[in-house]
C-alpha cells in the first residue's frame, strides 16, 4: 500500500528526515515510535502534503501512485488520512458543513455519489456514537473550544467518517485519560480491516495495548534505527530512548 | 480654501439651477437650513488635504474632488425597474420600500405606505408639508453642515429624500428598505440621499439602507442619514454599500440617542473606488446601549474607509464595535474608531474592536481604534488586528480532501460569520452570505498580484 523509499526532508533549510525507507502492507498496524523532536511528526506531515516541508530526495508510492507529486487535498481523496497531533480550530467554520464537503470530495473521488443530508446525518451520528462524543460539540465551529481529549476523538470520528485507505495517526494517544484513550483506541480498533493500514505515530507504548502493532519502528535523528515487532515496544518502555541511542550509537 | 477648480464650480452651478427647480422658500425653516449650509460648504469646501486632516489622513479623496459630477435634475426612473432592485439588492416582499433614484423618490418603485403601522413612512418632500414640525425640530439637528463638508454640501441640496416618523409606544412590524440608485449614463453624476427617521419614546423599527448603482459611468454618493432614538426607542438598522466599484460613496449615519434608547446597526459594504462610511453617535443620556457591526470586502484597487464616532456624554451608557475587513489585491481598509468619554459619563462601556483577513501581500490596513477618557469609572477596551489566511488552517481543511477554493471559502465565511450572524434578517444573512462567496474569485486572482 504504502513503500517509503530514502525519503529525505527538511523544513527551512534543515534537514528532519534523513533518509526513512518504510513499507506497509494492507491490513498491517505499524507503530513508529521515538523520542521527542526526532521527527515522527515531519514524516507523517511530508506524506500527508504540508507545503512548509521540503522533500530533498527519495519516493513514495502510494497504492503504486508517486505521493509526492500531490497536493494534499488530492492525497487526502485517493485515501491518506492525517489525524493531526495538534488539530486546527476553525473559527466560524461548522464542523458539519466542513465533515460533509470533506466526505463529499472524497466519494466523488471514488466515484461514488454524494450522501443526501439524511443519509449523512445518519453516517454521522452512528460514527459520533464509535467515539463518545457529545453531538452538540458538533455544532460549533470546528475544534473551536475543544479539550485536548474532544479534539483527538473529533480527529478519530473524522477518520471513521472518510473511511481512508491509510490512516496516520500522530500521537492521538497523548495527553489522554484512561477512558478517552479506551475510546480512542476502540475507534481505531473499529477501523481497522484487512483492507486498510495503521501508522501510528506514539511517544509512550501505552496505547499498544489496545491496539496491538504488527511492527514497531524507532525514529531517531531523521532515521529508522531499529524495526522489530511488539516487543521492541516493551524493550523501550522498560529501557528508555536512550538504551537505542547509545546502541546505535547516536549520542545527544 | 483651496479647491479643485472643476468639481466646486460645477456644484456652485448647479445649486444655483437647483434652487431655482427647487425653491426652498415657503418651507420655512428649511430655506435658513440650506442657506446656512451653502455658507458652511462655501467655507468648508471638500477635505482634500490629508495632511494634518486627522479625519482625513488615510483617505485621499482628490480624484473624487477633481471629478465635476453633475446633480441630475430629471433622474432617468426608466432605466431603474423592480426587476433590477430584486436582483441587485436583497428582495422581500413582505418588506416595505421607499426606493429613490439619484436621490428622487420614486412612488412607482416604492411599496410603502405613508400610514404604516400607525407611523408615517414616506417621502421627505411630502413630509415637510404634512410633518412640518418634526421635520423642523429634527431635520440638519444632528448632522451639522458646519462641521463636515460632506453634509453640507448634501444639506445645500436638501430637498428630497426618505422620512420616517415612529410616534411614541409604536412598534413597526414590518422592515422598512431604503433604496437609493445611483443611475447616471452619460456622465459623472452626484446624488444626495438623504433621510431623516425619528423614533418617540418606547417605539421602534427595523430599517435596512441600500445603496447601489446601476449607472455606467462613475458617480458620487454623498448621502446623509439622521436618526433621532426617544427615551426608550429601538432601532435596528442595517446599512449596505454595494456600490459600483469605480463609484465614490460618502455616506454619514448620524444617531442622537434618548435615555435607555438601544441602536443596532450591521453595515456590509462592497468595496468601490472610495467608500466613506462615517457612523457618529451621540449617547446624550444615560442608559444608552449602542451596537454596531460592520464587515467589509475589497478588491483590486478599492478603497474603504469606516469612520466610526461615539460620543458618551451621560453614564451608564455602553458602546460596542465590531469591524471586520477581509481585503484582497491592492485594496485598502481604513479603520478609525473614535470614541469619547465624557465626565459625565460614568460607569459607561465601551468596545471597539477591527480585525482584518488580508487575501494578498499588496491589500493594506490602517486600523486606528482610539479612546479618549475623562471619567474614572468606565470599561473601555479597544483592538486591531490583521493577519493573512492561515496557512495551517488551510492544510488541515485540504488534509480532509476539501480542495483549495472550498476551504479557502470556509475560512472566509468563517471570519465573516461573526458579523453575519448578528444579521437578524434572513432574506438579507441569505443575501450577504450569498455575496461573500460570489466575492470569492475576485479576492483569490488578488492572491497572485
Ligand atoms: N515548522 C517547523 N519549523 C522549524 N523547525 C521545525 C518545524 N517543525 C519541526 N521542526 C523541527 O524538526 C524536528 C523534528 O520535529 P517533529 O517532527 O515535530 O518531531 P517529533 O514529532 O518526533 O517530536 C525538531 O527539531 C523540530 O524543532
Ligand atoms: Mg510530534
Amino acid at each position: 500500500m504504502l513503500e517509503i523509499r530514502n525519503l529525505r526532508a527538511s523544513i527551512e533549510d534543515k534537514e528532519i528526515l534523513k533518509g526513512i525507507d518504510l513499507k506497509v502492507n494492507a491490513g498491517e498496524v505499524h507503530a513508529i515510535m521515538g523520542p521527542n523532536g526526532s521527527g515522527k511528526s515531519t514524516l507523517a506531515n511530508v506524506l500527508a502534503g504540508r507545503p512548509e516541508y521540503r522533500v530533498t530526495g527519495g519516493e513514495v508510492l502510494f497504492e503504486g501512485k508517486n505521493l509526492l507529486t500531490m497536493f494534499a487535498d488530492e492525497r487526502a481523496r485517493e485515501g491518506l488520512f492525517l489525524a493531526f497531533q495538534y488539530p486546527v480550530e476553525l473559527p466560524g467554520v461548522r464542523s458539519w458543513q466542513f465533515m460533509k464537503s470533506a466526505l463529499d470530495s472524497v466519494r466523488r473521488h471514488r466515484g461514488l455519489e454524494e450522501l443526501s443530508i439524511r443519509e449523512f446525518d445518519k453516517l454521522y451520528e452512528e460514527k459520533l456514537k464509535l467515539v463518545s462524543m457529545d453531538p452538540d460539540l458538533m455544532k460549533r465551529s470546528v475544534n473551536e473550544g475543544f479539550s485536548g481529549g474532544e479534539k483527538k476523538r473529533s480527529e478519530v470520528l473524522q477518520m471513521l467518517l472518510l473511511n481512508p485507505k491509510l490512516a496516520l495517526l500522530d500521537e492521538t494517544d497523548s495527553g489522554l485519560d484512561i477512558d478517552a484513550l479506551r475510546t480512542v483506541s476502540y475507534g481505531i480498533d473499529q477501523f481497522r480491516s484487512p483492507l486498510n493500514a495503521v501508522i501510528l505515530v506514539t511517544h509512550y507504548q501505552r496505547i499498544l495495548n489496545y491496539v496491538s502493532p504488527d511492527y514497531v519502528h524507532v525514529l531517531v535523528d531523521g532515521r529508522i534505527v531499529r524495526s522489530g515487532g511488539r516487543e521492541l515496544a516493551l524493550e523501550l518502555e522498560s529501557k528508555g530512548y536512550e538504551w537505542i541511542k547509545d546502541s546505535v550509537g547516536i549520542s545527544n | 480654501m483651496t479647491q479643485v477648480l472643476t468639481s466646486y464650480d460645477k456644484y456652485l452651478e448647479d445649486l444655483q439651477e437647483f434652487e431655482r427647480r427647487f425653491p426652498s422658500s415657503g418651507f420655512g425653516r428649511l430655506s435658513d437650513i440650506r442657506e446656512s449650509a451653502i455658507a458652511s460648504f462655501d467655507k468648508l469646501g471638500l477635505p482634500t488635504r490629508t495632511q494634518g486632516n486627522e479625519d482625513w489622513k488615510y483617505t485621499n479623496i482628490r480624484s473624487l474632488a477633481s471629478t465635476a459630477f453633475q446633480y441630475v435634475f430629471e433622474p432617468n426612473f426608466e432605466r431603474v425597474t423592480e426587476a433590477q432592485l430584486k436582483e441587485l439588492a436583497p428582495w422581500d416582499d413582505s418588506w416595505a420600500s421607499l426606493v429613490f433614484v439619484d436621490g428622487h423618490y420614486v412612488e412607482a418603485l416604492s411599496t410603502a405606505s405613508p400610514r404604516a403601522d400607525g407611523a408615517h413612512i414616506g417621502s421627505l418632500t411630502d413630509a415637510i408639508v404634512t410633518h412640518k414640525d418634526i421635520a423642523e425640530r429634527h431635520l440638519a439637528k444632528y448632522a451639522l453642515a458646519e462641521a463636515d463638508g460632506f453634509s453640507a454640501m448634501n444639506t445645500a441640496f436638501l430637498h428630497d429624500g426618505a422620512f420616517v416618523y415612529v410616534p411614541k409606544d409604536c412598534a413597526v412590524e414590518r422592515p422598512l428598505h431604503i433604496i437609493f440608485v445611483a443611475a447616471g449614463d452619460a456622465q459623472p453624476t452626484v446624488s444626495h440621499p438623504r433621510a431623516l427617521i425619528v423614533l418617540e419614546e418606547n417605539s421602534s423599527i427595523t430599517i435596512v439602507e441600500s445603496y447601489l448603482g446601476v449607472s455606467s459611468v462613475p458617480y458620487l454618493t454623498n448621502s446623509v442619514t439622521e436618526i433621532v432614538l426617544g427615551d426608550g426607542a429601538s432601532a435596528k438598522h442595517y446599512k449596505l454599500l454595494m456600490e459600483n466599484a469605480d463609484a465614490f460613496h460618502v455616506g454619514t449615519t448620524q444617531v442622537y440617542q434618548g435615555k435607555d434608547s438601544a441602536f443596532r446597526s450591521v453595515s456590509f459594504v462592497k468595496g468601490s473606488a472610495i467608500a466613506r462610511n462615517n457612523v457618529s453617535v451621540l449617547l446624550d443620556n444615560p442608559g444608552g446601549n449602542c451596537f454596531l457591526r460592520g464587515l467589509y470586502l475589497t478588491s483590486g484597487k478599492e478603497h474603504i474607509d469606516n469612520h466610526i464616532d461615539i460620543d458618551h456624554a451621560k453614564p451608564h451608557a455602553t458602546s460596542d464595535l465590531y469591524f471586520k475587513g477581509i481585503l484582497s489585491g491592492r485594496s485598502k481598509a481604513v479603520f478609525s474608531g473614535r470614541v469619547l468619554v465624557q465626565k459625565d459619563a460614568q460607569k459607561s462601556s465601551a468596545i471597539q474592536r477591527d480585525k482584518n483577513l488580508l487575501m494578498s501581500k499588496g491589500a493594506e490596513v490602517d486600523s486606528s481604534p482610539s479612546l479618549e477618557i475623562y471619567a474614572d469609572d468606565v470599561q473601555c477596551t479597544h483592538g486591531a488586528t490583521a493577519g493573512a489566511v492561515a496557512e495551517d488552517a488551510l492544510f488541515y481543511m485540504m488534509s480532509r480532501g476539501i480542495d483549495k477554493e472550498t476551504a479557502t471559502l470556509f475560512l472566509i465565511q468563517g471570519f465573516a460569520r461573526e458579523i453575519v450572524d448578528e444579521i437578524q434578517l434572513t432574506t438579507l444573512r441569505d443575501y450577504v452570505e450569498t455575496r461573500i462567496s460570489g466575492a470569492l474569485p475576485n479576492l483569490r486572482s488578488g492572491q497572485e498580484l
